[in-house]
């Protein structure tokens, strides 16, 4: 029918239900070169289940929308090469475990942007001089790459399994605020928020956020390492508590 | 009746992208409660994919720029038929804006002096993109939300706006369903501002995303708004074309910028046999030139060759490489080799990063190794709502409109990076001009219940049907028709022929049938979105019909040359009872000290560019 048939077909296990539970259904999709795991899922859409639900926007791995679960790994599916599983095999697709269902793929996630909101937002130092080099910037500029497909808020065991979302802001948001704090000028103080109410003492460094993060952010060594130093610096650290009260540094600088 | 979860605003901004961020953030600040809008979650509009860049005079890399010569550049690129206000507004205001978002935190790749570095872009005279790597878009997004999430704007997401209601002819709300439950929301405000982008996925090859299908046009005109310039549409030259699950996607106009060479199948480097004559001498001559050129870019240094032929204005490349293809001379899948591959790997993937994984992981190119595949793509609408350039003001009381969804400030083509711009210098201006009327209206207008009534029966049709397609089939058959009638090339016969068809797949979407529940269900997203792409269709294409000449992204192939008759009018598209109107409304005419601007003695910043430009022009990786 159209120039990149390859006469092969496979099998999608998708996710299929709601608040009140749901169950896998499998559907044969014929494969065309190339295809990712949305295209699937559109053309089952198409031929299919027009009321399959699911979120998306760039096909292009840049808006972070299409999160999914696929063959039990949190990935974005326009990002998921069918030719990359085994041939063959069915391939399950269900929506991020740590987030609340709505239906199908698509999870509740207002979650995340309530955090967001607590946040302290950018604030310029009085006085600050508005240059600085490129060489600056560049961690920040890592961190700002994140395009909120909350992956490691789904992978991280402290929001998965632990369920301590009341406790923990997760990965996603530590990068946030490292974004903020290593920013040239920023003057605010979030080291307060960072032990307090983001509860960044929780996170035990598994890493498993940075293996998932489909921007590559190294969010582990260079956001949340670097964020502990601070509070600990400041709440356990008397020498660097005098010396902040002598010179009114920023912690960590 | 139903019973309706109901919200009231001053103001209600729909869409929640560059344009609709910077609009409520505006509006907000001068003290008006703001309800923004939107059909997806927060940060997930278009914008965000923007990458190139966003254009403003600065003059930070290059001196030589100003507001006046970035004005000139708008208006050539946009043969004459922009709104003369909006560009200049949109020169003059465009680094203030950018000044702006580096203060609410944006960080922007940096000049050795440390300022805000800036790249150069086709038609761009000087280097003029403030940008950050290939992501601006997201940086943009990102700035804008959290600036307005502090500010106290009450954000509904994965809300979709069905119908505004007027009372008297004024604004008066508009109904909108949640997403996720399929619930109705009634908003009632004094002011709306449209802020929905653009028209896209009425097209099969596109850049675009689901978003995009011309909501906020339809909305407006539905209330009598007038929509211009709807003829003019970018066909960005590069999109992918191979896989087909991918066929669309951008390809970064930076890959050109960084010497990229297109050849059709047989070898031949086609570009310059495609340079307008008036044009020929602001490129480089030869292979030779070109090269040097592009040498001079990668050492940073400054060079008298002109840049390569690759660099010729969007529709002018995009019509290059679908002739090629038409004529017989395309790759196996239809497009047109654009290769990058004898530059070194390092740079390339330095400077290109997106487009090295963009094609390694979808489509096992290694462009460092292999040249890519590329075509035409449906990327940016030109036309949409008429706007009064100062306040943004729609020509119905109470509606405003800024960014992609708006018109005037591109013309006939829009040069890169003059969107991301547009969106805030606009946005801001809009949200301002809405917060002003809202302010000096006394009391909310009346929302009558008959109207809400009426309108969700409407929405809810589809699910009452026992019989009829599903909407995804005629959703594939409009996207047929516009890209085979109403695409780069047209003619008289194939308009017409689309008119056609355009009325039985209107007739078809009225039968649309949905099964399921409301909640989340995309297909019955789709239903009501068709009726919209179906008025942006039959929009493009009566103008197209209209305009008789070939101008900028509007080419017809029956009327091969340019009408200065032509050039004096805006193709203007009203509701007449139930049927659409198209007339050609008077252009403003422009005043006699900016068109002093454009005398050849005047000429030392508009004419000098090309072969003066230092050699890093284009040097960007961007789109
Ligand atoms: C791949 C790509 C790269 C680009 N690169 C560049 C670049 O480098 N430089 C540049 O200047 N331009 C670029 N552009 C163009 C530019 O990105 C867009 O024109 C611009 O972002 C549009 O912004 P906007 O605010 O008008 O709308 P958008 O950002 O598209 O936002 C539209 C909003 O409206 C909402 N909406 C739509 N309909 C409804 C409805 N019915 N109800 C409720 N909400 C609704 C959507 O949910 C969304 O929030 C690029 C475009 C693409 C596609
Ligand atoms: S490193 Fe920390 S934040 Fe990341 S997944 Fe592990 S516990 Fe969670
Ligand atoms: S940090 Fe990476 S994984 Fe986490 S939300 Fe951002 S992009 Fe996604
Ligand atoms: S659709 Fe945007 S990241 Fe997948």
């Amino acid at each position: 029918m159209n120039a990149g048939a390859t006469g092969r077909e496979v099998v999608l296990r998708v996710y299929r239900g709601d608040a009140n539970g749901g169950e896998e259904v499998a559907y044969t999709v014929p494969v065309e070169t190339g295809m990712v795991v949305l295209d699937a899922i559109h053309w089952i859409q198409a031929h299919r289940a027009p009321d399959l639900a699911v979120r998306w926007n760039c096909k292009a791995a840049k808006c972070g929308s299409c999160s999914a679960e696929v063959n039990g790994k949190p990935a974005l599916m326009c990002k998921s090469r069918l030719d990359h599983f085994p041939e063959g095999q069915p391939i399950t697709v269900r929506p991020m475990k740590t987030f609340p269902i709505v239906r199908d793929l698509v999870t509740d996630v207002k979650w995340n942007y309530e955090i967001n909101k607590r946040i302290a937002p950018f604030q310029p130092r009085a006085n600050a001089e508005w240059r600085w080099q490129q060489s600056d910037i560049d961690r920040v500029q890592e961190f700002r790459k994140c395009i909120e497909c909350f992956l490691c808020q789904d992978v991280c065991h402290v929001l998965r399994s632990h369920e301590l979302k009341h406790q923990f802001a997760g990965p996603r948001f530590l990068v946030r605020i490292a974004g903020l704090e290593m920013h040239p000028i920023d003057g605010a103080d979030r080291v307060p928020f960072l032990k307090d109410t983001a509860g960044i003492g929780l996170c035990n460094i598994t890493k498993c956020c940075t293996e998932v993060c489909p921007e590559g952010i190294t969010i582990t060594d260079n956001a949340i390492i670097p964020l502990k130093e601070r509070v600990v610096d400041r709440y356990y650290d008397p020498v660097q508590r005098v010396w902040r009260a002598i010179t009114g540094a920023k912690d960590g600088t | 009746m139903e019973k309706f979860e109901a919200h009231e605003h001053d103001v209600i901004v729909i869409g929640a992208g560059g344009a609709g961020l910077r609009a409520a953030i505006e509006a907000s600040a001068m003290g008006c409660s703001v309800g923004l809008v939107c059909k997806s979650l927060l940060g997930k509009a278009h914008t965000v994919m923007a990458e190139g860049g966003i254009a403003a005079a600065l003059a930070h890399v290059d001196p030589q720029d100003g507001w006046q010569t970035h004005f000139q550049d708008t208006m050539k690129g946009g043969s004459f038929l922009n709104h003369w206000r909006m560009a200049q507004i949109h020169a003059q205001e465009a680094p203030d804006r950018v000044r702006e978002l580096e203060q609410c935190g944006a960080l922007f790749d940096r000049t050795p002096d440390g300022r805000i570095l800036q790249r150069a872009f086709g038609g761009h005279t000087w280097k003029r993109l403030a940008h950050v790597g290939d992501r601006t878009g997201l940086e943009m997004i990102r700035t804008l939300q959290d600036r307005g999430v502090h500010q106290g704007l009450d954000v509904y997401m994965e809300c979709t706006i069905t119908r505004l209601f007027t009372d008297g002819g004024r604004i008066a709300g508009a109904l909108a369903y949640w997403r996720e439950t399929g619930r109705f929301v009634v908003f009632r405000c004094k002011a709306v501002v449209i802020v929905t982008g653009g028209v896209g996925k009425a097209y099969r090859v596109t850049s675009n995303s689901w978003e995009y299908t011309g909501d906020g046009q339809a909305l407006a005109y539905d209330v009598g708004a007038e929509l211009i310039d709807m003829e003019f549409l970018q066909f960005h030259p590069t999109g992918m074309v191979w896989p087909p699950g991918v066929m669309g996607l951008l390809v970064t106009e930076g890959v050109r910028g960084e010497g990229g060479i297109l050849r059709n199948a047989q070898g031949e480097r086609f570009m310059w046999k495609y340079l307008p004559e008036a044009r020929r001498h602001e490129y480089a001559a030869d292979e030779a030139e070109a090269r040097r050129w592009l040498d001079a870019v990668v050492e940073g240094r400054q060079t008298d060759a002109r840049r390569p032929p690759e660099l010729s204005t969007r529709d002018n490349v995009a019509r290059a490489i679908y002739t090629e293809v038409k004529e017989g001379r395309g790759t196996p899948h239809g497009g047109a080799s654009l290769d990058i591959s004898y530059m070194p790997a390092e740079r390339v993937k330095k400077k290109l990063p997106s487009m090295y994984h963009q094609f390694m992981e979808l489509a096992d190119v290694d462009i460092t190794q292999t040249p890519m595949e590329v075509g035409p793509t449906t990327h940016y609408m030109m036309g949409g709502i008429r706007v009064d350039p100062d306040t943004g003001a729609a020509t119905v009381p109470g509606l405003f409109a800024a960014g992609e969804a708006s018109a005037g400030l591109h013309g006939a083509n829009r040069l890169g990076g003059n969107s991301l711009s547009d969106l805030v210098v606009f946005g801001r201006r809009a949200g301002a001009g809405a917060a002003s009327y809202a302010r000096a209206l006394a009391a909310t207008p009346h929302i009558a219940d008959d109207a809400i009534e009426a309108e969700t029966r409407d929405v809810l049709a589809p699910f009452e049907r026992t019989s009829g397609e599903s909407p995804y089939g005629v959703h594939q058959a409009l996207q047929e028709c516009m890209d085979t009638f109403v695409g780069i090339f047209r003619v008289a016969g194939d308009l017409e022929r689309a008119l056609g068809t355009l009325e039985t797949l209107k007739q078809r979407a009225r039968d649309v049938r949905i099964e399921g529940s409301r909640m989340y269900n995309p297909g019955w997203h789709l239903a009501r979105d068709l009726r919209n792409m179906l008025t942006v269709s039959e929009a493009i294409t009566r103008a197209a019909l209209l305009r008789t000449e070939s101008r900028g992204a509007h080419s017809r192939l029956d009327h091969p040359g340019l009408d200065p008759a032509l050039g004096r009018v805006n193709m203007c598209v009203t509701k007449d009872g139930e049927a659409m109107k198209v007339a050609p409304t008077p252009l403003p005419e422009m005043p006699a000290e900016l068109k002093a601007l454009f005398d050849a003695g005047a000429a030392g910043t508009a004419a000098a560019p090309a072969a003066a430009a230092p050699a890093t022009a284009a040097a960007g990786k961007a789109s």
